[in-house]
């Protein structure tokens, strides 16, 4: 029938209006343009990126190595900053003097403004380290100028080993965050090519991989993972044990990507331009890497961006529930490990809040970042 | 529901100097720029436009629906009423209750696509009810005997099951009755009908409007008609108004419009309805066709039968002379896309032959062929497609888009680039453009790149499925023009499906007329449109609006009723 679409006359070409770099434009010119008005994505885009950067470089970072403990601090309380000492500009700390309270048998730590502990960018670092694993360094990003015996500069707190939270937060970062990468780049192969493949073949294939979907789907998550984990030997290297629970992570992960493949294979099939490359003579491989794959690649990348803060969760829970990743390994899971008993909760409420608060910043900027490349996916919505 | 006539000729909507704009990120579009109109008691005023003329806009300004963010920036929209009293609507809150008050009470309006406008979810009983109850809070058994006479008034048969059926048993037909029935429960003094027959087959949007024609009768409404077919305002129209990007370009009564047009803009666009009126000059100076010469395809009892159990393709028979033009015409829903398909390949038939002469002669059955032979008929029978957005990749510039065949045959280099240049001229395209997204092209324009791509591997056949239903009429005969320039220059034939009888006369050699699968009628263009053999075709071309209000005919056309009777729940079309 009459199809009123409504296009704009053919009197004028419509890219006098847009502009000339309009017409020209691609597919992810148009996705970034599109992108770009969503403004809260952009944002979390400018985090996210600031977060990632931290986690490549959290030795220069974090002052302090994670793992150093020191005896005399434990449980020591955030110190606050001050950029003023005596009317010059002068940033510090100030130190910290210990008191044992022998009514309650805690140690209580009082700041003494009269013992400032200078601070600056670009220190010596306590010991020499290889920055990104093979660039010597020497230096960090910040710390105390000319530590005394005694002095120390706990930004978010010290553990229960005296260990600095900024530090252990900072180096927590490497594997929460990457494991989210990895997971997703797990979830990425086996959801595009299971989802392929069903999509592609169809009939009884496809049959049988969405009840296996659906069967991987219905189970509750928490208590297969418990399972799988406990099944992880105790002995085994941090680094394998790592791989595994990224293994378990994503194992659930592809299952949405792949029914995302699948749908976009079957309603790509039936388009007009697909059916006139079939006519072209193009083969089915031709058409699913030059028309199917370029078309489904924008909502691939939200649909990853979005997977990731579930990942990160999943890390974190498992760690949390002391199934994932155990000590020595950082990560912010272990870390809210650590805070799981009532006396840090009430005692150190910072072992808490800060590894939390990471975990809050970055799942929230993932989510805001993935919503923002799915609406900018399709960009012809508006275009055309 | 009867109502006291006043004597037609009253003004009931005077519309002056409206502007509704839409602020965007360049600048302010200016949908409607100054649209000053009446609307006189039993009179119908038509609008009308090419796609983006704001004809749309203007009628939603009057109800205050227009879409974010579109504003009406200033003019007046005076409503008066019986009892004297007038209000202007254009002064109202689009959320008060003032303008709710008038929305569907007063003026009521229907829409072009009945699926999307009626909810699928309530019996139409109930949404018809509705409107009694919020206005005049009619309920129980009250609500329904009125909702029964609203149905008996816009001819549904059986109305008492109907009232308890949903929107998707319902044809699309049937579905706008239903419309205008909730418009009608009421009774408004205008109504607004937004383009009510677009969405409808020819021989249903004769008989809807002829319903609104006797409601109006009936009930004494204004009617303000949207359309883009000159036809339908030449059968319904008492006065017209052109619209072209915003603004009036002309006003007055309907014989005016169509016999002394004013404007420029008018006589361009009588001038390009009336050209679709008649066979095609280049054709008619063109030397009679050889008819002994062998077929290049030829089609011999072709069925198809869906999964589903639906026979799209019944027993069909056809051949294609060489250089010719076939044109198969035919309702939504008649198998004639499926027929053209079937002709590529994309859909398998179960049964019959599709025998394709080569060019040394040999024929060879489509129908049967493996993979291999099917490759390379394919680059000799090609297809243009109806829709010129999703049948170009929009992740492809124009330039890939026309070489990827020439690629796919095997050209390479600058060859192929000059080729893909040649081509783009060919169908009037700058080459500059090549680098350019389809995005950025008019839909004629996009038509034009789905042209190139079809003959750049200098096929001898080309089906085109309704190459030209989505465009605008002016741009409906330079594509015709356009395809028969190649076809002269290519020796190409066509297979040419459309529902339009007005483009099948225009370029057709010979045409075939489909209905529910089968082929009814085929001939000689000429004979089957001036004397034509079936009933159908004799009904299907007495519904086509004729575009002189001088020769009003729906009103007294032929009626097709089959042996078998039209199944009332057909389904929706796809194209």
């Amino acid at each position: 029938m009459t199809d009123i679409t409504h296009l704009p006359p053919d009197t004028g070409p419509s890219f006098d209006l847009a502009g000339k770099d309009i017409a020209a434009a691609g597919q992810w010119r148009l996705f970034w343009l599109k992108f770009k008005k969503h403004k809260i994505a952009l944002v979390s885009l400018v985090v996210i990126i600031f977060m990632y950067l931290v986690a490549a470089f959290a030795d220069f970072i974090a002052p302090f190595d994670p793992n150093a403990t020191n005896a005399r601090f434990t449980y020591a309380p955030p110190q606050g900053l001050s950029l003023m000492h005596e009317g010059a500009f002068r940033p510090h700390v100030d130190q910290l003097r210990m008191t044992l309270n022998t009514e309650s048998m805690r140690r209580e730590f009082t700041p003494d403004p009269a013992r400032p502990v200078p601070v600056g960018f670009f220190v010596k670092a306590p010991q020499p380290y290889h920055l990104l694993g093979f660039i010597p360094m020497e230096t960090k990003l910040f710390g105390m100028i000319d530590p005394k015996p005694g002095d120390s500069m706990y930004i978010f707190g010290a553990d229960r080993l005296g260990r600095d939270i900024f530090s252990r937060v900072v180096h927590g970062a490497k594997i929460s965050l990457s494991i989210g990468l990895v997971g997703v780049f797990m979830s990425l192969i086996l959801g595009v090519t299971i989802g392929g493949v069903s999509g592609f073949f169809g009939g009884w294939v496809d049959l049988a991989i969405q009840r296996v979907i659906e069967l991987l789907r219905s189970i509750p998550t928490i208590p297969l993972w418990m399972g799988l984990a406990a099944a992880i030997p105790v002995g085994w290297p941090p680094l394998r044990t790592y791989f595994v629970i990224t293994l378990i992570v994503s194992l659930i992960g592809w299952t949405s990507l792949a029914r995302e493949v699948r749908g976009k294979f079957l309603s790509l099939r039936s388009e007009d331009f697909v059916i006139a490359a079939r006519l072209d003579g193009m083969s089915e491989i031709g058409i699913i890497f030059n028309h199917l794959v370029p078309s489904f690649m924008s909502h691939i990348i939200a649909t990853l961006t979005l997977a990731i803060p579930s990942m990160i969760l999943a890390e974190t829970a498992l760690s949390f529930l002391g199934i994932g990743l155990q000590p020595p390994i950082i990560s912010w899971g272990v870390l809210l490990q650590e805070a799981q008993n009532i006396r840090a909760v009430a005692q150190a409420p910072w072992l808490l809040f800060t590894p939390a608060a990471a975990i809050v910043i970055s799942v929230l900027a993932l989510n805001f970042l993935g919503d923002g490349l799915r609406d900018a996916a399709d960009p012809y919505e508006d275009v055309s | 529901m009867t109502k006291t006539l006043n004597p037609s000729g009253d003004t009931i909507l005077k519309v002056e100097d409206l502007r509704t704009y839409f602020p965007t990120r360049t600048g302010v579009f200016k949908a409607v720029d100054g649209v000053s109109f009446e609307l006189q008691r039993g009179k119908t005023l038509c609008v009308v436009g090419e796609s983006g003329s704001g004809k749309s806009v203007t009628a939603r300004s009057i109800l205050q629906i227009v879409d974010k963010p579109g504003q009406i920036e200033g003019g007046s929209i005076l409503l008066t009423r019986a009892d004297g009293s007038k209000t202007d609507l254009a002064r109202l809150d689009p959320r008060g209750r003032d303008i709710r008050g008038i929305r569907g009470k007063e003026i009521a309006m229907i829409f072009q696509e009945p699926m999307s406008s009626l909810s699928p979810v309530h019996r139409i009983g109930t949404q018809i009810g509705e409107t009694l109850r919020i206005h005049f809070g009619i309920r129980g058994n009250e609500q329904r005997a009125r909702v029964l006479e609203l149905l008996k008034q816009v001819e549904i048969p059986r109305p008492e099951t109907a009232i308890d059926r949903y929107t998707f048993e319902f044809s699309g037909g049937m579905r706008q009755r239903v419309m205008i029935a909730m418009a009608l429960a009421c009774n408004p003094s205008v109504l607004i009908a937004d383009e009510p027959t677009t969405a409808l087959d020819v021989t249903t949007q004769a008989e809807i409007l002829d319903l609104i024609k006797k409601l109006q009768q009936s009930h004494g409404m204004a009617v303000l008609f949207i359309t883009h077919d000159m036809g339908v305002v030449a059968e319904i129209a008492d006065e017209v108004l052109v619209m072209y990007r915003g603004k009036v370009m002309e006003k007055g009564p309907v014989d005016q419009i169509f016999h002394a047009p004013q404007d420029d803009y008018t006589r361009r666009l009588i001038g390009s309805v009336v050209k679709l009126e008649k066979k095609a000059e280049v054709r008619v100076r063109r030397a009679e066709m050889p008819t002994e010469t062998p077929p290049l395809l030829e089609v011999k009892n072709l069925s198809l039968t869906f999964a589903s159990g639906l026979k799209a393709v019944d027993d069909v028979s056809l051949a294609v002379r060489p250089g010719e033009t076939l044109g198969i015409v035919g309702e939504s829903g008649s198998g004639k896309t499926t027929m053209g398909r079937c002709l590529l390949r994309i859909y398998d038939p179960q049964s019959g032959t599709i025998d394709y002469r080569r060019t040394d002669g040999r024929t060879l059955d489509i129908r049967t062929a493996d993979n291999a032979t099917l490759k390379d008929i394919r680059r000799e029978v090609r297809m243009i497609f109806q829709d010129p957005v999703g049948s170009l990749s929009p992740r492809k510039t124009v330039g890939q888009i026309i070489a990827e065949p020439l690629k796919l045959a095997g050209m390479k280099g600058s060859e192929r680039d000059d080729r893909v240049a040649h081509l783009m001229r060919q169908v009037g395209l700058e080459p500059a453009w090549r680098e350019r997204y389809p995005h950025a092209f008019s839909g004629g324009q996009r038509q034009r790149i789905g042209i190139a791509r079809a003959i750049a591997v200098n096929p001898r056949l080309i089906v085109a499925d309704e190459a030209t239903s989505a465009l605008d009429v002016s741009l409906r005969s330079q594509m015709l023009d356009l395809m028969m320039q190649l076809q002269d220059e290519m020796g190409l034939s066509y297979v040419f499906i459309s529902h339009d009888m007005s483009v099948i006369r225009y370029m057709c050699d010979r045409v075939a007329v489909m209905y529910r699968g089968r082929i009814v009628e085929a001939g000689e263009t000429d004979r089957v449109v001036n004397d034509p053999s079936h009933d159908y075709t004799r009904a299907l071309l007495s519904a086509i609006p004729h575009p002189d209000p001088r020769s009003r005919r729906i009103h007294n056309r032929f009626r097709y009723e089959p042996a078998v009777k039209r199944a009332q729940f057909q389904p929706m079309d796809k194209s």
